[in-house]
């Protein structure tokens, strides 16, 4: 047995359990601290992520190979960057406990679970560790009735999209008689058509998928979670764990279901395609920043997708990109949005960003590199994530996806750049709060990065050329 | 034999599954589930499973049951409120139900495995376990990476409940264990001598020996900010008693 496969999760497990049981005895003011162990355990784990040695073990249910480890990498940084848009203003978002980091931890475990799965099991317990730890999290600040609310309605509707993925896996089980993916690869290998029930369960575990990355028609949580909880994460929700819902996604597609991959692909356009349209239209005429979000990263959800739906090593490896930029752009625009305080009151409204260009340059011009990099903007990271997605559809001969999504980007384009008017052309409203020195440094460093991402493609995309020939091993 | 011990667990089961659903009383709905779990203990025996047999009279009837029984008795819900709409939702309901029903009869009605499902490793006991023996292998060994997780899973719903209810309140009274074991009955015991025959209102009432209370609590609990002192009696309280005096 080879455990030492999972080195990077059990060390990840066990500091957690060490850091709980610190707060715990601590009892009066461990949050700061609980969080700064968090951070350390998670670049710790992120060391051993990159050290770690490929193999599948522990009977076919674990496998770590170049594609895990760039999935872990990522949601490592997402987690981390969360914790640290926390930090600075968790008195005020009412999440000052410790339990929070520890949560926040227990999800990033969860999704390198899903990352690492080789099993339809792994993927359901890590979709669930991810999940449940989401839930508590998005009602921690307990006493607002927003939070509770988003805590609430994600949980009932998470449920339910758990039961579908997990009506689909029996489904699959019912048709390979195994749960691993090799297994299910070997018995989807000598069928040429895809037997009625099989399409079933691959349906229902698309719609799973698709609920937790949010993808249209399985959008309509996004929205008000996003609202509803708080802000830092909200954060988070929109990186690691849609990260990982992509790692299942892409692991399952090309792999067991590789063989039959016609039969799925025209969903996953479909899926691709009103994502798209509907992450741009529904955006417009928000009013509240953290909603405008929400319908972007619907839209971004659906420009991932394209990766996917052209089946191909170099889609994959758009997406992989895709994901990475959305990742950095993210956070970063959460930065900004938790630093949206007047008179120490959270504020979200677009409106409340007028005239930021005055009052606070730096801050303005932060959100200005976050805005159009999501717009897709040349030089800016987006753009090379859009670029490589688009790429890779032409490639694969889907025109009218590329050009729906081409269409779409321009749409979407209009309410970014709106953003950026409103900051640096209208009347001035009052100044923000003075923010804290780690949401600077979040917002500077993911500016930067963004900024400078033409100086690591390179690297980047080299990484994910890897991981996506991993796949297709 | 088998067949008719069969027939009749499952007769039993299925008759009080439906009654679980039917029952007016939501007391004797959890009652006929403890029936039905029984009766699905005895399918699990005549299949020879008797380790899951056990584990579900424990588990689900020792367990699972008597909290759903807790719950129904503890929580007031008005069942026969809810039921109001039954009439109304009722065909609507049966509808969808019918719908899905046939779906799926035509989706599975030509259920077709894979063809070279022998090809497909698969879990095969080693000869001559028991099948306790079995499901150990399979939890403990070959899925122990799965077994962790889910802990790890329960772990967090447990960190969620407590982080989501439990309130500190400062109301809380507790008591400083080692100052409570330092008193003696002096300081907080008197003896008085009374009349035969004559309450302790008529009497004109007591003061309590000083401190008695609150001398051992906790800051903070008892409403009480720091160490008692004794005082005085204060004025117009003319009760006797109180060591202080």
């Amino acid at each position: 047995m080879n455990w030492t496969l999972a080195l990077p999760e059990i060390v990840l497990t066990v500091c957690g359990l060490a850091i709980l049981v610190y707060g715990v005895v601590q009892k009066e003011q461990s949050f700061f601290s609980c969080s700064m162990l968090t951070i350390g355990a998670f670049l710790v784990t992120g060391f051993l992520v990159l050290t770690s040695r490929d193999g599948v073990g522990y009977n076919h249910i674990f496998v770590n190979d170049d594609f895990s480890r760039f999935m872990k990498i990522l949601s490592l940084a997402g987690g981390g960057l969360a914790t640290m848009l926390t930090v600075g203003y968790a008195r005020e978002m009412k999440v000052e406990r410790f339990e929070f980091p520890v949560l926040l931890l227990f999800s990033t475990l969860g999704t390198m679970m899903m990352a690492s799965s080789e099993n339809l099991m792994t993927l359901f317990i890590g979709l669930e560790l991810s999940s449940l730890a989401i839930y508590i999290l998005c009602a921690f600040a307990r006493d607002e009735v927003a939070g509770a609310e988003a805590g609430l309605k994600y949980f009932v509707l998470g449920s339910l999209a758990s039961g579908l993925l997990l009506y689909g896996i029996a489904l699959v089980y019912g048709f390979a008689g195994t749960l691993e993916y090799g297994g299910i690869q070997t018995a989807m290998s000598t069928t040429s058509a895809v037997p009625m029930g099989l399409m079933f369960g691959i349906v229902f575990m698309l719609a799973g998928l698709a609920f937790k990355l949010s993808a249209v028609p399985f959008h309509m949580w996004t929205p008000d979670v996003y609202q509803g909880a708080p802000s830092s994460v909200t954060a988070f929700m929109a990186g690691a764990p849609k990260i990982a819902a992509f790692a299942l996604l892409l692991r399952v597609m090309a792999g067991p279901f590789g063989h039959v991959s016609p039969q799925w692909q025209i969903l996953v356009e479909g899926i691709s395609i009103v994502s798209m349209l509907f992450g741009s239209l529904a955006a417009i005429p928000q009013t509240d920043i953290k909603r405008l979000m929400a319908y972007s990263s619907i839209g971004h959800m659906g420009y991932a997708l394209m990766g996917l739906s052209a089946g191909t090593a170099e889609g994959m490896r758009g997406t992989l990109v895709y994901l990475t930029t959305y990742l950095l752009m993210n956070v970063g625009a959460f930065a900004v949005i938790i630093a949206m305080r007047r008179k120490g009151r959270g504020v979200t409204a677009i409106a409340d960003l007028s005239g930021l260009g005055r009052t606070d340059p730096g801050l303005a011009m932060a959100m200005a590199i976050f805005m159009f990099s999501m717009a897709g903007a040349p030089p800016l990271a987006g753009f090379f994530g859009k670029l490589m997605v688009f790429y890779a559809a032409v490639n694969a001969h889907l025109y009218a996806l590329a050009a729906i999504g081409v269409v779409s980007s321009v749409i979407g384009a209009f309410y970014y750049v709106r953003i950026v008017k409103v900051m640096f052309f209208d009347e001035a409203a009052p100044a923000f709060d003075r923010r804290p020195l780690s949401l600077s440094f979040v917002s500077l460093g993911m500016g930067v990065a963004t900024v400078g991402f033409l100086l690591v493609l390179g690297p980047v995309s080299t990484a994910a050329q890897a991981a996506a020939a991993a796949l297709f091993r | 034999m088998t067949q008719i011990v069969f027939y009749v667990f499952a007769t039993v089961l299925v008759l009080s599954a439906g009654m679980v659903v039917s029952a007016r009383n939501p007391v004797h709905s959890v009652l006929f589930l403890i029936l039905a779990f029984f009766n699905a203990a005895g399918l699990f025996l005549i299949a020879g499973a008797e380790f899951l047999a056990m584990i579900l009279v424990i588990v689900y009837v020792g367990a699972v049951a008597v909290l759903f029984l807790f719950v129904v008795m503890m929580l007031d819900v008005r069942f026969t409120r809810m039921r109001e709409g039954l009439q109304r939702y009722a065909p609507f309901g049966a509808a969808v139900g019918g719908v899905l029903f046939a779906e799926l009869a035509l989706a599975f009605g030509h259920w077709r495995i894979a063809a070279n499902i022998a090809d497909v490793p698969h879990l095969v006991p080693a000869p001559g376990r028991t099948n306790t023996a079995a499901l150990g292998d399979v939890l403990y060994t070959h899925y122990v990476f799965l077994f962790e997780a889910c802990g790890v899973v329960l772990l967090v719903a447990m960190i969620g409940a407590i982080v989501l209810t439990l309130r500190e309140r400062p109301m809380g009274r507790r008591q400083n264990i080692d100052r409570q074991h330092e008193r003696t009955a002096a300081e907080s015991v008197e003896m008085m001598a009374l009349p035969l025959g004559r309450g302790v209102a008529e009497l004109g009432g007591f003061r309590r020996p000083d401190k008695s209370y609150y001398v051992a609590s906790v800051p903070g609990s008892y409403g009480v900010t720091a160490e008692a002192v004794p005082q005085a009696a204060p004025a117009g309280d003319d009760r006797k008693g109180g060591l202080g005096q």
